[in-house]
């Protein structure tokens, strides 16, 4: 519909009373979005590293979530199969087929059973890695791709979440940078086809306002926090 | 189920019918202590709150200014990652649009997200009149679907509904699926409705959301849900249609960050919602799952006409509701009242733009101009002012009966005459203060009989205020 689109921008130009932008001043618009500043970040997200990965815990834990650290990527599968014992839930798992999460031992704990691929609506148990973990909320952010489909982060009922220590920035602004950087282009055109911000589980208030967890969504999402870093 | 019928026309006739709903009072007084406390909560734990409003409506500022060079930037990242960008003038080429994409997969269901531009469209009786069956999938939205409702508050649009009427709703068309008993606990209510919608998402064809933002650097599109039915109404089916306005529009991923700072803790009282999805584009070559087609219906429904005006502001608004979780007259007449989409402040601004002074007459009087909206919107835009505008307006225009014009008429006249205006109001405190001077108030009053039949004026001490002033004035020379 061409004919609406330069109606519309014609009608903004009118009532804006000037013509296109061009010249220095298109030059500056381009400039603003080619080389993005942060605007102000709040104090709580600017700290050394170390308390960044405390606050992340503390902000993620306040907000439903739950953490558990463990010390290397090995202790995982450790992890992940208490977190599920003490819940009593299943020990069936719809995992990302990421490299990195498939170079966990899972065989230290053989009562793990491991289904790679896209989610299915029979999957009770989600687990996926992380692109980073934003301290300031408490909030992960997962990128997806063809070795992380981003339905393991909504169908199952339960959310588990691999994130490395070094992956724990202190603001929305640094993730993006990293989700940019890690691209490597100038473009614009870096984003995954999706992106979730995902802080807490699933949540509704809309039956009087009461807040129940699992509206649509896992109804527990819980991080495994590795350190990865050298102290 | 039809278009709902527009009813701003009959706000007091609403306003009426609101009043003698107790369920409605119930809900509305719920409202007072639970949103209100939880926006100063999490708001007093960020000290930077205001100002990252100032940078929040900052940005706003900005992009409305360019706001057609944002667009085309949009457009074209979005096109240069294999989406399509549909611009609509009115809501009709919205609807047409959207439903000949649907046509063009041969789809029978379409999920939605929660979408107020689809409301402002009235997508929803328009795909049922043309066989397809739009499901709402947010919980809110399924109830007040279920009961053939409007929304009555932007962002939990089946607050005014008790959970035994939800029991009821449920009861009575869960019985299809094989679901014979009354459900009452919220917890096996929620349950309930997500057993059912998970296979609707699994079935249907085409999945619409709205967005809260539009990403120019990236062509993404952003919703901020809490449920995660947004999300799964997007990445199942094999076409997602995203139907938004152009004021949606933000710069970066930089600045979208900062107005997210401010929208969770608005609306909800939440540090963040539980998630932010960026959208951008299909699927790519190898992804296991993710929509085919992506689509961007971007609706401007004289959103155009707005910039450059004194009402420019209002498209600042990210639509977080707390203008209204605030407003004592939405507390009062709760979110129908107001007879269409937008209820509660920023409908009292912004309805008249779209359904005309005359329609809308009542709502910028629908306002006791006490402030605490402005006070709490995000992005500081100026409500009680622009409704002002609309009374100005609605004046000029002759729309204002024509008692309440020649009452306003007089008032103007006698207040351009101050020494008139003086001896007036001496004379009127005197006499008030003399008929009231048995009782300390007044029960009924000349021309106020609507004021007083709900409560009783205070007898004035009989000085007027500037006599007083006058007096404070001379004491501290």
């Amino acid at each position: 519909m061409s004919e609406a689109r330069e109606k519309i921008l014609r009608g903004i130009r009118r009532s804006l009373g000037r013509g296109p932008r061009l010249g220095e001043e298109r030059a500056a618009l381009q400039a603003r979005l080619a080389s993005p500043r942060p605007n102000l970040i709040p104090k709580r997200a600017r700290l050394p590293h170390a308390e960044q990965v405390v606050l992340f815990q503390a902000m993620a834990e306040k907000l439903d979530a739950t953490v558990a650290r463990v010390s290397s990527l090995a202790e995982v599968p450790d992890a992940v199969a208490e977190y599920l014992a003490a819940r009593n839930l299943p020990t069936t798992i719809r995992m990302s087929p990421d490299p990195e999460l498939d170079a966990i031992p899972w065989d230290r704990r053989p009562l793990l059973t491991l289904h790679r691929g896209r989610a299915a609506p029979e999957d009770l148990v989600g687990l996926t890695p992380a692109f980073a973990g934003i301290a300031e909320t408490g909030t992960l952010m997962f990128a997806s791709g063809a070795a992380r489909p981003a339905t393991i982060n909504f169908m199952p009922d339960t959310h588990i979440a691999v994130l490395r220590s070094s992956q724990v920035v202190g603001d929305y602004e640094t993730a993006f940078a990293r989700l940019r950087a890690a691209a490597g282009r100038e473009d614009g055109l870096f984003m995954p086809r999706t992106v979730n911000l995902v802080t807490g589980p699933s949540r509704t208030g809309d039956i009087e306002q009461t807040l129940i967890l699992g509206a649509h969504g896992p109804r527990r999402l819980h991080v495994v926090l590795v350190d990865d870093e050298a102290h | 189920m039809s278009a709902f019928p527009v009813t701003s026309r009959n706000f007091r006739k609403n306003t009426a019918k609101a009043h003698a709903d107790e369920n409605l009072r119930k809900a509305l007084k719920r409202m007072e202590s639970g949103a209100i406390v939880r926006r100063a909560a999490v708001v007093a734990e960020l000290p930077e709150f205001d100002a990252l409003r100032d940078e929040a409506l900052a940005i706003k500022n900005h992009v409305l200014g360019n706001l057609d060079f944002y667009l085309e930037r949009f457009e074209a990242q979005v096109k240069a990652q294999g989406g399509h960008v549909h611009w609509c003038a009115t809501p009709r080429q919205a609807r047409e649009t959207i439903l000949s994409i649907c046509q063009a997969v041969g789809a029978r269901t379409a999920t939605k997200g929660k979408s107020m531009i689809a409301e402002e469209i009235a997508l929803n009786p328009f795909l049922e009149e043309n066989g397809i069956e739009p499901v709402e999938t947010d919980l809110g939205e399924y109830i007040i679907q279920l009961a053939d409702e409007p929304p009555s508050h932007i962002i939990g649009p089946a607050l005014h509904k008790t959970k035994e009427q939800v029991t009821e709703l449920f009861h009575q068309h869960h019985r299809k699926y094989g679901r014979e008993e009354r459900v009452t606990d919220p917890q096996a209510l929620v349950n309930e409705a997500r057993e059912i919608l998970r296979q609707k998402y699994i079935d249907a064809d085409v999945g619409i959301t709205g967005a809260n933002f539009l990403i120019a650097e990236t062509g993404s599109t952003i919703i901020v849900t809490n449920e995660g039915n947004g999300d799964l109404t997007q990445m199942l089916p094999r076409v997602h249609v995203v139907i938004t306005s152009i004021e949606k529009v933000v710069p970066t991923l930089e600045d979208v960050s900062t107005i997210l700072r401010v929208l969770a803790r608005s609306a909800t009282g939440q540090e963040f919602s539980s998630y932010t999805t960026f959208s951008t584009g299909p699927k790519r070559a190898g992804d296991l799952d993710g929509p085919e087609q992506f689509h961007v219906v971007l609706l401007d429904n004289g959103r155009s006409d707005l910039l450059g005006t004194e009402m420019q502001d209002l498209l600042r608004c990210i639509r977080c509701g707390a203008c209204m979780n605030h407003c004592p007259v939405y507390h009062s007449v709760g979110g129908h009242a107001y007879g269409w989409v937008y209820p509660g402040p920023i409908g009292a601004a912004l309805d008249p733009h779209f359904l005309g002074i005359e329609e809308a007459q009542h709502l910028p009087n629908a306002s006791t101009f006490c402030g605490r909206c402005e006070s709490v919107c995000p992005m500081r835009i100026p409500l009680p002012d622009i409704m002002r505008h609309w009374r100005e307006r609605a004046f000029e225009s002759a729309v204002t009966p024509p008692q309440q014009r020649f009452g306003i008429r007089l008032w103007a006249w006698v207040a351009m005459r101050p020494a008139l205006y003086r001896a007036g109001a001496r004379l009127a405190m005197r006499l008030l203060a003399w008929l009231g001077r048995r009782e300390g108030r007044l029960s009924s009053l000349p021309f106020a009989g609507g004021w007083t039949a709900g409560r009783d004026l205070p007898a004035p001490q009989g000085r007027t205020f500037q006599e007083l002033w006058a007096a404070r004035r001379g004491a501290r020379k």
